[in-house]
């Protein structure tokens, strides 16, 4: 087995035991991206120099004995994700140049436990979109099949981790963005509550939707990263106080007794495979052998929320952008007066689909429109809320399918802008109530793609989903 | 549902030009969009508060204290033109 192939428990183990150093695992996954990057596209800036350095560093400190959790772990972040000193652009032209003065916390506290930067992975500009063929750096091929794509937003960072081009990666989610390429490529995918996780330096897509997640091998793998990454952030003041559990531990908690819920609405979806039912039931099957009390329940309001979802997305999305404009940072196109400055710094620096949103979210945000559309989003947003606070006081935890299909070919939707907003149906109510979500495998299709099943808790109860997560995981 | 002239005048307030091509797929993929959030229209809101947010926190405040930045360096090498070491910018009153 190459290093690069270890899940982070087996390679934290690893180096703990000296079976070999930080610079030789960081070897392996760097030559592994060397190898597979011109095809698979997982990475937008490879930090080959800085890697290696740091993995040095790592070594250093394990002789020394003065390592720390993560010291000589070899991960990768999403580009959407600003990391001191080296490139971010979130996969959009206008920040091709920039060079973030500071790492965002989760980072910085990632790399205070001593991980190392691999680089930064390709994603959809900005996380719009589901397919990751909306990057200005062309689109991310799955790795277990190069026709198909690896899912967006967070593409590039599921590819990694599912190609073994990393340990783990740090992604962000705003309605599906880690979730979805996570059941594409066949590997694991938080989405925690939001408020959990700080997203001071994560480029804002949709702020009272964003949220930043680990993606992993294995779900023992997500509890250690968590553990890590949680908690209240002075410089994001929507993060909350709750203590952090602690995740790894909690793991082994009995799950026997959880109760859980098949909301049938999601199985009751346009485009839903058979093969993708078919394997999400047997796990179901399973459960319930085993004795788990496994009760259909409803959650009426799940049709409105892609609807809902366009409508904020977009609109908080215009006015996040806004700060996109070549004054301050970035790329600046000089063309004549100031109108000219912004006006062709963002028609260069945006693709089409960035546009769109700016678009649509300025025109629902306008004088005379705002009441028929934000303000009514946020009105079935409650609704929305309501369901899961409802459902929950009737199961502990509900599972699903984490997406429709298996991932889809590349070209195949990039047209049909509809169908793809409309294909996030079963990834954006549990984003809209903010409660957490993690995506894991559930065996393959026929022609060998993964099939991803999801598992939704109350808020602030990730040690739940995790706990049924890594019951299932190991079964 | 959505006209030429309308995705011209948001993109216009947006500050973002778009290219003929992006124009006509704009005014068709926006209607589309737009027409499907009609499906709202079903759900009676009159007695249902908004959600902005679900945390439930409120009044997140901290003093307003200045701190020297240590970053200043790095940050003016982020600025697309700089003189003197300060950020230059075009008027803002000469425009056309």
């Amino acid at each position: 087995m190459n290093l690069n192939e270890l899940t982070l428990t087996q390679a934290m183990a690893g180096l703990k035991n000296k079976e070999f150093t930080a610079v030789d695992l960081t070897k392996s996954c760097l030559a592994r991206i060397r190898e597979r990057n011109p095809e698979i596209n997982a990475f937008i800036t490879v930090c080959e120099e800085t890697a290696l350095t740091e993995a040095e560093m790592a070594d250093e400190m394990f002789a020394k004995q003065e390592n720390k959790l993560f010291t000589g772990i070899p991960f990768a972040v999403k580009d959407a994700i600003c990391t001191k000193g080296v490139r971010s652009t979130g996969a959009a032209k206008i920040l091709d140049n920039y060079v973030p003065p500071f790492d965002a916390t989760v980072i910085k506290k990632l790399r205070d436990q001593g991980a190392v930067l691999l680089g930064k992975n390709n994603c959809d500009t900005f996380g719009h979109g589901a397919s990751n063929e909306n990057s200005m750096y062309g689109p991310v091929r799955n790795p277990i099949d190069l026709s198909k794509v690896a899912g967006g937003s967070s593409g590039g960072s599921a590819a990694a981790v599912a190609d073994h081009q990393c340990i783990f990666a740090i992604a962000e989610d705003t309605g599906g963005s880690i979730r979805e390429p996570a059941s594409f490529c066949g590997i694991v995918g938080l989405r925690p509550s939001y408020g959990r996780n700080s997203r001071y330096g994560i480029m804002p897509m949709a702020s009272s939707l964003d949220v930043v997640g680990p993606m992993t091998k294995t779900v023992e793998d997500m509890a250690l990263v968590m553990g890590s990454m949680a908690g209240i952030d002075e410089k994001d003041a929507t993060t909350v106080p709750d203590a952090v559990p602690d995740y790894a531990v909690m793991l082994n908690n009995k799950v026997e007794g959880l109760r859980i819920g098949v909301p049938k609405e999601y199985f009751e979806v346009d485009g839903l495979s058979d093969e993708v039912k078919v394997r999400v039931e047997e796990k179901i099957n399973i459960l319930r052998s085993q004795g788990f009390t496994i009760k259909e329940v409803s959650l009426p309001y799940t049709k409105y929320a892609v609807a809902v979802y366009y409508i904020l997305v977009p609109s908080e999305d215009s006015s996040n952008l806004a700060r996109l404009d070549g004054i301050r940072y970035g790329k600046r196109i000089t063309d004549g007066d100031l109108y000219n400055l912004y006006a062709m710094s963002r028609q260069a620096g945006f693709p089409e689909e960035v546009k769109r949103r700016i678009l649509i979210g300025t025109y629902a945000l306008s004088a005379g429109y705002y009441d028929a559309y934000y303000k009514k989003a946020q009105q079935v947003r409650t609704l929305i809320k309501q369901d899961f606070d409802k459902v929950f006081t009737e199961v502990d935890v509900l599972l699903a399918p984490t997406f429709p299909s298996t991932a889809f070919g590349v070209g195949e939707k990039i047209n049909d802008v509809m169908a793809m907003y409309l294909s996030d149906i079963l990834l954006v109510p549990s984003a809209i109530a903010g409660v957490p979500s993690i995506s894991m495998p559930a065996g393959n299709s026929v022609s060998g793609l993964p099939i991803g099943l999801q598992i939704i808790g109350p808020r602030m109860k990730e040690e739940v989903v995790l706990n049924l997560a890594n019951h299932l995981f190991k079964n | 549902m959505i006209t030429k002239e309308d995705v011209q005048k948001i993109a216009r307030l947006a500050r973002v030009e778009i290219t003929p091509e992006e124009e006509g797929r704009m005014v068709e993929t926006i209607s589309q969009v737009l027409g499907y959030m009609d499906i709202l229209r079903e759900v009676d809101t009159s007695q249902v508060k908004i959600t902005s947010q679900v945390t439930g926190l409120h009044d997140i405040v901290r003093e307003d204290i200045p701190i020297k930045s240590e970053i200043t360096k790095e940050l003016r090498e982020q600025m697309p033109e700089v003189y003197a070491e300060e950020l230059v910018v075009p008027g803002v009153f000469n425009d056309k």
